[in-house]
């Protein structure tokens, strides 16, 4: 096996991981950086964001602002330093990627223009039109060739870490193009690669969002935090799941059902006003919008197309010329897509799993508790979402924690000497036999389960049962479903056989890091007996349990068995747990909350 | 799903190092309804037909770029372009032209890398700034002026097009220049000399034989064509201006 010696290794190149690998160039140009990727990094999948991304810029909005919505928005599970933190930092990133060039929006006088998001207070959202995510990778990508010490593997297949005397010291990593095997020796390892809703069926990711380095992290010890808080995105195509992005409501869009009517004004997000109030109606939360289109599925006042239940996205009222400057990808996507011109007739959508909110559990310095790892962006948890993101800090995510990690990995790749090669390589070796044993098998024999099928009833279980809203019984028919797939893993069918390029051989070891990653989630779910932000039970568990459930769950990978969960506090330091509420309601409760802290 | 299951002969052009000399065309019979792409029929066949078919694909938006292929010799993105369009008589499919294959409808894109890594894609400032200063400013107007060029994903669908390319892979194609051009024409940015340099090469604008192909395809609306015209004239000017401007006024 070929052996690359790097100081820092960083697996993922989407926005977080070029984030890192800048921030570790910067802080130390003279440590050799191995920035790896299963795609080149412009298809990854930040690509896909649309919105925009937070950063306080008005004068009448604040830090507390921003706090307070990301707070309440996760329903308080949040990370209380760590969120103080993040939103001091926001802008000053967003800042950043203006002088390395992202085509931000602008006011007419030439400053950055911000557009209104779900569940935020004051308009914080920079955006490129509604392209943000896209500009935003392209710029990172651009920019991280600057950088001489920054060693990309493009296409390159991470199979799992190599870990020695209790730190991390490696990757084992596939050349796609030549199904070779490489070590990349690295004294630090950053993980940066992102959510894993494809264990869902109807998702808005990209076919990579697979969890592989949750995947890789948990099989080696490290907790899964707050896996049972999936995001569903309320307004999603029907059938494939593509993204309408919450931008469309930020201008100023309308969610309809059947009757043309505004439903979410019966959901506690009223009162219904023809100007678009912040953190009400149409701009509410997404986990409540999305429970919202359940409720009215439920009372049979959607509408039924062939691909389920859909509401209507109106779009109309901000005409042609607005929609084209504002949201050109989305007039696209409905026309391209669904035959839709959203300037004369709303769009049908319905939610779809959009974002995990868990993931490898990090401290405030990107930190995980296996020395010498770090992780960033959508598969981490550095604690900043709680139960439910608030809609457009996951961009912001991705700078601001990508640059710590990137500079937490270099001072700590200073501070390790190398390890053993040899030994590295004996690990590296077994990594290597593990994954080629998904072709060639142990027993000879030829595999019975194909891919496609085992990764479809596995997304469709996670549907039935860690949907928008669970039931106890439900959570265990999924638990029990995925234990049953990973037994049939084991005799997954790889028909190629192949070196080059051998992508069925690829999406079988993906497979594994799914089938991982969605049975932390369905067992966090089931023990969490309470409703919170995202995780909503009909079945005797329907208040927040702040008693019981004030917690983080995390997720102990066990092999064979069913993960371990236990639970760890949650850091409050000036936001005590309180009513979350938007719209009038959330007015009023604000303003008790503002008495009470002036008595 | 429809209640009754068109089926649509697709004709995919395999081509596996390991075991074909030459790449050869296989068809398969896919079921399809009528919001089907082109790429969910090649998932169809990699699921359910041939697991060993291999293609790039992620996104299915239309915004990741990696899933450009021939469409019945039309460059196109495989998620936006839809199987209905080809029923009955079928379509086929094949890898990007003008790139070697490495297998399947997988090309080879070292080629393009190169070619965006050595144009200094990046802003070069014309006066650094320091964060604490915030932004810098830029009107509406100097950002829609390249707003367009900065729209490419790198999908590769104009090199594809480009006959140009297609006879001399030196030449530095349509979707680098816009990306060039991009940079260039950026208020924020001081680096067109250095970059100039690249244009005024022998491989630079100068081999585009206009065409215009390369626009047609673009699936962003880029229009990589006008990037390579206006630089053609760009270099021009700065060609007469050696022999005018006095050595090192040139900007």
């Amino acid at each position: 096996m070929e052996v690359f010696e790097a100081d820092i290794a960083i697996i993922g190149a989407g926005g977080a991981g070029l984030r890192a690998a800048i921030a570790a160039a910067e802080t130390n140009p003279e440590l050799k950086i191995a920035l790896i990727s299963k795609v080149y990094p412009m298809r990854s999948h930040t690509v896909a964001a649309e919105g925009g991304s937070a950063g306080v810029v008005q004068t009448h909005d604040s830090l507390d602002h921003h706090f307070n919505d990301t707070v309440g928005g996760g329903d308080w599970i949040c990370e209380q330093d760590v969120v103080e933190y993040f939103v001091a930092q926001c802008t000053e990133e967003m800042v950043q990627l203006e002088h390395w060039g992202c085509p931000w929006s602008r006011k007419p006088d030439g400053h950055i223009n911000v557009r209104a998001f779900g569940g935020m207070k004051i308009e914080r959202t920079w955006f490129a039109a509604d392209k943000t995510g896209f500009h935003m990778l392209h710029t990172l990508f651009q920019t991280s060739i600057k950088y001489p010490s920054i060693q990309r593997f493009d296409e390159f297949f991470c199979v799992d870490l190599v870990v020695e005397d209790g730190r991390v010291q490696g990757v084992v990593v596939i050349e796609t193009a030549t199904g070779q095997f490489t070590l990349i020796k690295a004294k630090s390892v950053i993980i940066a690669t992102g959510g894993a809703g494809r264990v869902f069926r109807e998702n808005t990711n990209g076919g990579i969002v697979t969890g592989d380095g949750m995947a890789m992290a948990y099989r080696h010890g490290v907790p899964l935090r707050d896996m049972e808080f999936v995001q569903y995105h309320p307004t999603c195509m029907p059938g494939t799941g593509l993204l309408f992005t919450e931008a469309c409501r930020g201008e100023g869009g309308l969610l309809l059902n059947k009757d043309g009517y505004r439903y979410l004004q019966d959901y506690g997000l009223g009162p219904a006003e023809d100007k678009p109030r912040n953190k009400a109606m149409e701009l509410g939360p997404r986990d409540r919008l999305s429970q919202a289109f359940w409720y009215e599925q439920q009372k049979g006042r959607t509408i039924e197309e062939p691909h389920g239940s859909v509401v209507h996205l109106d779009l109309r009222h901000l005409g042609e010329a607005y929609l084209r400057e504002r949201l050109p990808q989305i007039y696209e996507l409905a026309e391209e897509f669904l035959g839709v011109d959203p300037a004369v007739t709303p769009i049908p959508v319905r939610p779809a799993v959009h974002y995990t909110m868990g993931g490898i559990l990090v401290d405030g310095k990107c930190a995980s508790p296996l020395s010498g790892l770090y992780a960033a962006g959508e598969c981490s948890s550095v604690g900043i979402h709680g139960a439910n993101r608030l809609g457009s800090n996951s961009l912001a995510e991705l700078c601001v924690f990508g640059k710590v990690a990137g500079i937490e990995a270099a001072k700590y790749a200073k501070s390790v000497a190398p390890g053993n090669t040899a030994s590295l390589l004996k690990q590296a070796a077994d990594s290597q036999k593990q994954a080629e044993q998904l072709v060639t098998r142990l027993d000879g024999k030829k595999g019975t389960e194909r891919i496609a099928t085992l990764r479809k009833e596995m997304a469709q279980t996670m549907e039935d049962g860690c949907g928008i809203y669970r039931l106890g019984d439900s959570m265990q028919a999924t638990c029990d479903k995925i234990n049953e797939l990973k037994q049939r893993f084991k005799n997954v069918n790889v028909e190629d056989k192949s070196s080059v390029w051998n992508t069925d051989w690829l999406l079988a070891i993906e497979l594994g890091y799914q089938l991982d990653v969605a049975q932390a989630m369905a067992y966090s779910a089931i023990n969490r007996k309470e409703s919170r932000g995202a995780h909503q039970r009909l079945d005797g568990f329907e208040a927040r349990d702040d008693v019981n459930f004030l917690k983080h769950s995390q997720a102990h990978y066990a092999g064979e068995g069913a993960p371990r969960i236990d639970y760890g506090a949650v850091k409050i330091t000036k936001s005590q747990p309180g009513t979350r509420a938007y719209g009038a309601a959330g007015e009023k409760a604000e303003q008790e909350r503002e008495q009470a802290a002036h008595v | 799903m429809s209640e009754i299951e068109k089926i649509i002969p697709i004709e995919v052009l395999r081509y596996r190092p390991e075991q074909d000399t030459e790449p050869v065309l296989q068809t398969f019979q896919v079921p399809f309804t009528d919001d089907m792409s082109v790429l969910q029929g090649l998932q169809y066949i990699k699921d359910y037909l041939d697991g060993s078919l291999s293609f790039r694909w992620s996104c299915r938006m239309a915004i990741c770029g990696s899933c450009g292929m021939m469409v019945n010799g039309i460059p196109s993105l495989s998620c936006k372009t839809f199987l209905r369009d080809y029923y009955p008589v079928g379509l086929r499919i094949e890898a990007l032209a003008h790139f070697p294959i490495e297998r399947d409808l997988v090309i080879v894109m070292d080629d393009f890398i190169e070619k965006l890594e050595s144009i200094k894609p990046y802003i070069i400032p014309k006066k650094p700034r320091t964060l604490i200063e915030g932004e810098y400013l830029q009107t509406p107007t100097e950002r829609d002026a390249y707003e367009q060029f900065s729209s490419c994903i790198n999908c590769m669908l104009c090199y594809a097009a480009c006959p140009q390319y297609g006879l001399n892979s030196k030449f530095i194609g349509p979707g680098i220049m816009a990306l060039l051009h991009r940079y260039n024409i950026d208020s924020r940015d001081g680096g067109k000399a250095q970059r100039m340099e690249m244009v005024n090469a022998e491989d630079g604008v100068f081999d585009c034989t206009a065409v215009g192909y390369c626009s047609k395809v673009c699936p962003k609306h880029v229009d990589p064509g006008n990037a390579v015209n206006l630089n053609k004239m760009e270099s021009a000017k700065d060609y007469f201006l050696r022999f005018v401007m006095p050595k090192g006024t040139g900007k």
